[in-house]
């Protein structure tokens, strides 16, 4: 029977551990200290800069940049963590060529904006490297406050509550914390286990537990929170996956993209984790760039993404579906899944073509198949678990102003909250500033 | 391509580029390399009297000043004059002149203030069959505590008398080296022409210390925890130097004094500047320093499409074009009114001007809604800052209002003729000459 990336059905060890271990590396490998110099030296200090105003945890850009360049990282990074306390994870997560390099002056002057993020990432790293926590806490409020989801958005949260005095205990519903960080994002963007390094490094500034295994309306209820704590933040994510509705949904091999991600960056050794040889992803986001790169990566032969709309349409950034042509992966457009084939076991994809004329999607009637062993469906996540009583917006939990709920004592962020752009950077600002809102009512 | 060749006191020399007494002359090795890589002639590296040659010291030499990106703009040096026996020097001159003969070859010197001393090195110096000498007046540091070097430079009687003795005992050109290291740069000039020299060359180095080393408190470059002064040279030099050439080109008593400019010179653009300012000839170290001898070429190719550009077919026809321009303030004219005009399709909207003029300047410019920056007339005094702090060449001008239109700023009208602070009505001078 055929070995390797030719081997049929999902299969573990398609490459060596050492094509592995060179796969999985850093995607931006950290600057040495010349590189850094010499990216620095290229910023202009802009006034107002556009870097910062595109930043949404509002990051002095200019001001760190200038740090580094006077050979102070720290405090380039004290700079950074004032604003963004996981300013590590984002400076390797972030799509800064959306948000700050798009922004960037020297984009518009010569196509190639200052490298902000790498920049970002050596002062953060200069400084966690000594494994210093650049606060310390206010004298103890005696207050309490409960943050349920150990993501982006709550550990934010939980940290600027602590900063400020409080006592905050952080109900992880995983066995771990770290939330999209340590279970969603692709593993070369965060290597090393920096996920569950830069939570240890977090919580240095003490008055956080967290208490894992422990979720919403399995161990905890709202209103046991709201009796027990003073306030309460809600940081619960997207749980839910959305259906396929393509016949055939059900058949073996089909599972959900953020499942075998999170699968991946739990497993130990690579080597043992199995991917089909012909792997199809549905959807057009950044979870689904993650699960078709990492499907390649790990040795499958042939990885396509299948996105209903045009490639301008698509949720990942131009940035993203370059990386994944880069390596190897087939990006197909205007296509929507219609049935998958297969006695039992996933065969075949049917897909069939779109049309978006006048605005509204609709099939062409035309249609192609595609060997598919494994198909990820990577069409969107949806609120879970929410706990009864809150007003909703859409299908997220309705926030106003700096995450207030619609049950007094109650505020939410990240994902699971209306509004922003479910980044990891936008969770982190959702946090930080509910944090100052329960920290200004609380002391009030 | 337009000729660059050059006759500077009748020193023939393929082109004006000659490398500074310094480092890079100080031996026949460096200088083969440096004519095959094609420089236009080199001072040799100052010699000292015969004897035990000077020593240096051992550890480092130079400091340095870094713009963006570690360019260097700035070079600071604490070495002393050749210390190779001078026996070993004269006959390299004489080796290398003998082979490139149609390159210029100067020989620097330095030896005390004494008739003798002089008197003793000229002649061997003359059988070497270099085409002149520069006197060495300008070295700050070290020579200079010796009585020697700038100790000379800053008294013109001295350099003034020690320029005739080499008159006396020299037949070729004597070009004087002069120092920067003085409150006003006509009075040494017009000691050295007064003492026959044929030319000036300046500037030598600036006194300076470029940094101090904030773990151990040492000037750099640092001696086992010492730094003493050192000479300041490189592009950060430039335009000190063309302010002292220009004052020398301009000077009733020393007009038409052949001038070899030094200081900074980079690229072709900074050797026309020096030369429209009045200088036959440029030396350059710094830029070789820290480019190597290859540098020379694109000087050359520069300097001879500039000139192809403009249809000057010789040197001889742009040396000394801008020193008419150079004035006095009090002659400038007040009816030359201008504003800046930001090109709004250069513009990358980094704000660094409305940053300059908002805070340190006059107001003048507005960030309106999508960062867009325009310029208040009405305040705008044409400063130029802005101009200088963008970012993108030539998307800030500076345009003259048209003699007729209103100034916004003052409510006059621009006139058309001239009129400066001489005769203005707030020059209390103006006034008593009535």
């Amino acid at each position: 029977m055929a070995q390797g990336q030719m081997a049929p059905g999902i299969v573990a060890g398609r490459l060596s551990s050492d094509e592995l271990a060179a796969n999985f590396d850093d995607l931006h490998p950290a600057y040495a200290p010349h590189e850094a110099a010499v990216a620095a030296d290229r910023c202009y200090f802009c006034y107002d800069a556009p870097c910062q105003a595109a930043c949404p945890t509002d990051i002095d850009i200019p001001m760190f940049i200038r740090q580094i360049q006077t050979g102070h990282p720290e405090a380039a990074a004290r700079t950074i963590f004032e604003q963004n306390i996981l300013g590590g994870m984002c400076a390797r997560v972030c799509p800064t060529e959306t948000l700050c390099e798009e922004a960037c002056v020297r984009e518009a002057a010569e196509g190639k904006p200052v490298e902000i993020g790498r920049l970002q990432r050596y002062a953060t790293d200069t400084l966690m490297r000594g494994g210093v926590h650049p606060f310390t806490r206010a004298a103890p409020t005696g207050k309490t406050v409960a943050v349920v989801g150990a993501g982006p958005a709550g550990l934010s949260c939980a940290h600027r509550l602590a900063m400020l005095g409080h006592d905050v205990v952080i109900h992880e519903a995983r066995e771990k914390a770290g939330g999209l960080n340590e279970f969603g994002i692709a593993a070369y963007k965060a290597t090393q286990n920096f996920a569950a390094a830069e939570v240890d490094w977090l919580l240095q500034i003490g008055g956080i537990v967290i208490e894992t295994s422990s979720a919403l309306g399995r161990t905890i209820t709202l209103e046991g929170l709201r009796d027990a704590y003073d306030a309460v933040f809600l940081s619960i994510g997207l749980a839910g996956v959305n259906a396929l509705r393509a016949a055939g949904e059900d058949k073996d091999g089909v599972i959900d993209a953020v499942e075998f991600i999170a699968a991946l960056r739990q497993a130990d050794d690579l080597s043992a984790l199995p991917v089909g040889r012909n792997v199809v992803v549905i959807g057009g986001g950044m979870t689904a760039i993650d699960a078709a790169v990492q499907s390649k990566l790990l040795g499958a032969e042939n990885v396509t993404v299948a996105y209903r709309r045009s490639r301008e349409e698509m949720g990942a950034s131009r940035f993203e579906q370059d990386l994944a042509a880069s390596k190897g992966v087939k990006l197909m457009f205007n296509v929507q899944p219609v049935a998958v084939h297969g006695n039992g076991s996933a065969v075949e994809i049917e897909l069939e073509y779109t049309s978006s004329a006048g605005g509204t999607l609709k099939g062409t009637g035309e249609t192609i198949r595609l060997a598919a062993d494994q198909v990820f469906k990577a069409i969107g996540q949806s609120l879970a678990g929410a706990p009864e009583g809150l007003a909703l917006e859409g299908r997220k939990i309705r926030v106003e102003g700096p995450g207030r709920t619609s049950v007094p004592g109650v505020w939410a962020g990240g994902d699971c909250a209306s509004g922003g752009d479910d980044l990891t950077v936008t969770a982190v600002a959702e946090g930080r500033d509910a944090a100052m809102d329960i920290h200004a009512q609380l002391s009030a | 391509m337009a000729d660059l060749k050059t006759n500077f006191l009748g020193i023939e020399s393929p082109n004006p580029f000659w490398l500074a007494s310094a480092p890079p002359t100080d031996k026949e090795y460096n200088v083969r390399r440096a004519f095959e890589a094609g420089w236009g002639g080199v001072v040799w590296k100052t010699l000292g009297a015969e004897g035990p040659p000077i020593v240096n010291v051992n550890g480092p030499r130079y400091g340095a000043i870094h713009g963006a990106d570690r360019r260097l703009l700035g070079l600071n040096n604490i070495e002393l004059i050749t210390d190779r026996p001078l026996e070993i020097n004269l006959e390299e001159i004489a080796r290398v002149k003998a082979d490139y003969p149609d390159r210029a070859v100067i020989v620097s010197i330095m030896v005390p203030c004494e008739e003798a001393a002089w008197k003793a090195i000229l002649p061997r110096v003359a059988e070497t069959g270099a085409d002149g000498i520069e006197l060495n007046f300008g070295c700050p540091h070290g020579m200079s505590e010796r009585g020697m070097g700038s100790a000379v430079g800053q008294v013109p009687e001295y350099i003034e008398m020690v320029t005739r003795w080499c008159k006396t005992h020299y037949d070729k050109p004597v070009i004087v080296k002069l120092t920067p290291n003085i409150t006003d740069i006509r009075h040494p000039a017009r000691a050295a022409k007064n003492g026959g020299a044929d030319a000036v060359s300046l500037i030598n180095t600036i006194s300076s210390i470029t940094s101090v080393n904030l773990d151990n408190f040492s000037p750099e470059p640092s001696i086992d925890g010492k730094g003493s002064h050192g000479g300041y040279c490189g592009p950060a030099v430039k335009p000190i130097a063309m302010n002292m050439v220009a004052e020398i080109a301009r000077d009733p008593e020393t007009r038409g004094l052949p001038i070899s400019g030094i200081g900074g010179v980079t690229t072709w653009r900074d050797a026309a500047e020096f030369m429209a300012l009045g200088c036959g000839t440029v030396q350059v170290c710094t830029a070789a320093m820290t480019y190597g001898f290859r540098v020379v070429q694109e000087m050359a190719s520069g300097l001879s499409q500039w000139m192809d550009e403009k249809g000057y077919t010789s040197v001889d026809a742009f040396i000394g074009r801008a020193v008419p321009n150079v004035t006095d303030w009090q002659y400038l004219n007040l009816n030359y009114v201008a504003k800046a005009r930001i090109d709004q399709e250069a513009c990358i909207k980094c704000g660094r001007c409305y940053a300059a003029c908002e805070d340190t300047s006059h107001q003048a410019i507005w960030m309106k809604e999508g960062r867009v920056f325009e310029v208040n007339d009405a305040e705008c005094v044409a400063c130029n800052l802005c101009v200088d702090v963008c970012p993108v060449e030539a998307c800030i001008t500076m345009e003259r209002l048209q003699p007729g239109t209103t100034d916004p700023r003052t409510g006059r009208v621009v006139q058309e003729e001239y009129a400066s602070w001489t005769t203005h009505p707030n020059n209390p001078m103006a006034r008593a000459a009535e």
